[in-house]
């Protein structure tokens, strides 16, 4: 008992010292500019280059409207094989799970190809049609998290009484899925929406590949250029990240609490 | 007899090859509270569920107040409904709960305040109005389901076993409320339970269902004392069943356990040497020999359970035994098992099961 306890923090150490030390070195490497003192110099460069803003609003701007398609396109999806095909299940979990095992940039080749300005599809023959096919394929790149994240939130309420309960008191579909369904997984929606944002801010093949101006490119570009600013990239990206992980886990507190508690 | 309010003409339903409803039929008058009973699986749920408009009839048709509504959408048909699992919207309050269907149906802000206001009233829960479902006893959720159903005035109510997740006391004190407010507001009212004491001490009439039938719709007073079928008689109740043979088809006489009973009149079409199913209710069998009791059997006390205010006696009579009810004296002791006894009964109380 006692020495299982002491081998369970070895390796809790271990791995801790595994993951936090390349963080702590690239921290500490980013504040090395200046020489012989530690300052925040390299932050200063990089938060103000035009170049980085311009970037990261593009790729803020993507990852919103990225959400917004994610969720009109999974929530009435999940909340419909939960009500009336649940027999599909199996197959749609499946679906959701092919980005993770096909390659970003075997989608976007594919993406090329289709829709090239000479397809009859010709997205990427404007900017308009390229950032939204930017948006389409990161939705796709999200499907796995998001989908997720809605079917857990839909577990929690009894989907198919409440749908039947709203429609005997006159609700259309409308009013059912704005009044009853998303207000009881906004949450789950919400953790959905936060883990979408922080793939999109972070993604460099699809990007790149379509031509875009977006973060990930930008912070590729910086890396392979200059020695410190890359590391206080490094770290501001990680601190987004990690910000939506935690605002995550603040939003999931306040998850309604069912009422179907048997007594 | 004026058109019925409520009237279910030849409902069938299947799901694929297998039919769970067969033939259903039943009027009922505006105003009167009906109740579905019967065992699992007899089709209860699927009939309502029809009425509701949540599943699609194979054939028949359902009409309210003189229009067809067999193909209408749940939400066109001004029908309230109340689940056995509360179904209350976890997000919204009790309040926002009990206005759903008025605000969905477009009524005024202050329409809507003083309905609810009304309606918290009536379900004598009016300090809860801003509490959330989570906040409340299954026994308050079920009376704010109660009130949402009924806050947009539906034609008719539909209730499928409201009760069934509450614990004994407030099952029996909710649905002498529900009753109540049923008949204040007059609402026409379909009660679907597998209960039979629930179903006889509230309804107007009762519809008894077996495989996805009604084998006899009555007054709780007709179907307890004049089951039509066997299966009526057996589910409803306490019964004691005797086999007996007919001796006599013309005289009506009936030999049990080797003595004679007089059926003048109830053997209708049975033959002499026919085997017949005999059956009594528990209460209408005395022990002992009383006055006004017409026929009588003998056999011996096989089992005495004392309850209190009422002592359970089964009498073992040839191959049958037979349960009755005594009240408690304090001055007789019950008698023992073993002893021999005389049971009697007035013939016009039993009933012949066919
Ligand atoms: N959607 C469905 N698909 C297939 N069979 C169904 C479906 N709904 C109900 N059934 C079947 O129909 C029969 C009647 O079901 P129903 O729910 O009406 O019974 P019930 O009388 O309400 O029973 P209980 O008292 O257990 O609620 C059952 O055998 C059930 O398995
Ligand atoms: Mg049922």
């Amino acid at each position: 008992m006692k020495s299982g306890r002491f081998w369970a923090w070895v390796v809790f150490i271990l791995g801790a010292a595994y993951f936090f030390i390349p963080l702590l070195a690239t921290v500490e490497f980013s504040l090395r500019m200046r020489r012989g003192v530690h300052s925040f110099d390299a932050y200063q460069i990089v938060l103000g280059d035009p170049r980085f803003q311009a970037t990261f609003l593009y790729s803020v701007i993507a990852a919103v409207f990225t959400i917004i398609l994610g969720v009109l396109v999974v929530v009435p999806t999940a909340y419909w094989i939960r009500l009336r095909l649940p027999q599909l299940r199996p197959i749609v979990e499946f679906i959701t799970l092919l980005p993770l095992v096909i390659p970003a940039i075997v989608i976007v080749f594919g993406y090329i190809r289709m829709y090239g300005s000479n397809s009859p599809l010709p997205f990427l023959g404007s900017n308009m049609g390229a950032n939204a096919l930017l948006v389409i394929g990161y939705a796709t790149l999200a499907l796995p998290y998001m989908y997720r994240a809605v079917d857990t939130g839909l577990r929690t309420i009894d989907v198919r009484t409440l749908t039947e309960a709203a429609q005997i008191l006159g609700a259309g579909w409308g009013t059912i899925i704005g009044r009853v369904i998303l207000p009881n997984v906004l949450i789950a929606v919400l953790s959905g929406a936060f883990l979408t944002f922080a793939i999109v801010i972070g993604e460099f093949t699809m990007a790149s590949l379509l031509n875009r101006p977006a973060f990930g490119p930008y912070l590729q570009n910086i890396g392979a250029n200059r020695a410190y600013e890359p590391a206080a990239l490094a770290v501001i990206a990680f601190a987004i990240t990690w910000g939506c992980m935690s605002l995550i886990q603040i939003l999931s507190r306040f998850a309604p609490k069912s009422a179907n508690r048997p007594n | 007899m004026a058109d019925p309010f409520l009237s279910i003409q030849h409902v069938r339903k299947s799901f694929g090859a297998t039919t769970v409803v067969e033939d259903f039929n039943l009027d009922v008058e505006r105003g009167e509270f009906v109740s579905f009973l019967g065992p699992s699986g007899c089709g209860k749920t699927t009939v309502l569920r029809m009425v509701a408009g949540f599943e699609e009839p194979s054939a028949g048709t359902i009409v309210v107040g003189g229009k067809d509504i067999t193909r209408l959408k749940p939400n066109q048909r001004n029908v309230g409904m109340v689940f056995q699992a509360y179904a209350l919207f976890p997000n919204l309050t009790v309040a926002q709960n009990i206005g759903f269907g008025l605000k969905v149906a477009g009524m005024s802000r202050a329409d809507i305040d003083a309905r609810v206001a009304e309606m918290l009233g009536i379900i004598k829960l009016p300090q809860m109005a801003d509490r959330y479902p989570y906040q409340l006893s299954g026994g308050q959720q079920q009376r704010i389901a109660l009130a949402r159903a009924i806050a947009p005035k539906p034609k008719l109510l539909l209730l499928d076993e409201p009760l069934s997740a509450l614990d004994a006391k407030v099952r029996v004190s909710l649905r002498e409320e529900i009753r109540s407010i049923q008949k204040k507001l007059g609402i026409t009212t379909i009660f679907v339970t597998h209960d039979q004491e629930e179903a006889l001490s509230i309804s107007d009439r009762i519809a008894v269902m077996y495989g996805g039938k009604a084998e006899q719709v009555g007054t709780p007073f007709e179907i307890y004392n004049r089951p039509a079928t066997k299966f009526v008689a057996n589910f409803v109740g306490t019964l004691n069943v005797l086999e007996g043979t007919v001796t006599d088809a013309a005289a009506g006489t009936v030999r049990v356990n080797s003595e004679q009973v007089s059926l003048k009149g109830k053997l209708n079409g049975s033959k002499s040497g026919d085997t017949l199913s005999l059956a009594l209710r528990p209460e209408a069998i005395s022990l002992g020999r009383q006055p006004g009791r017409d026929s009588s059997l003998s056999g011996e006390i096989s089992e005495v359970h004392f309850l209190g205010s009422v002592i359970r006696v089964r009498v073992g009579i040839g191959g049958n035994t037979v349960s009755l009810d005594t009240f408690n004296s304090p001055a007789t002791p019950p008698p023992a098992v073993g002893e021999k006894a005389e049971i009697s009964f007035s013939s016009s109380d039993m009933l012949v099961l066919h």
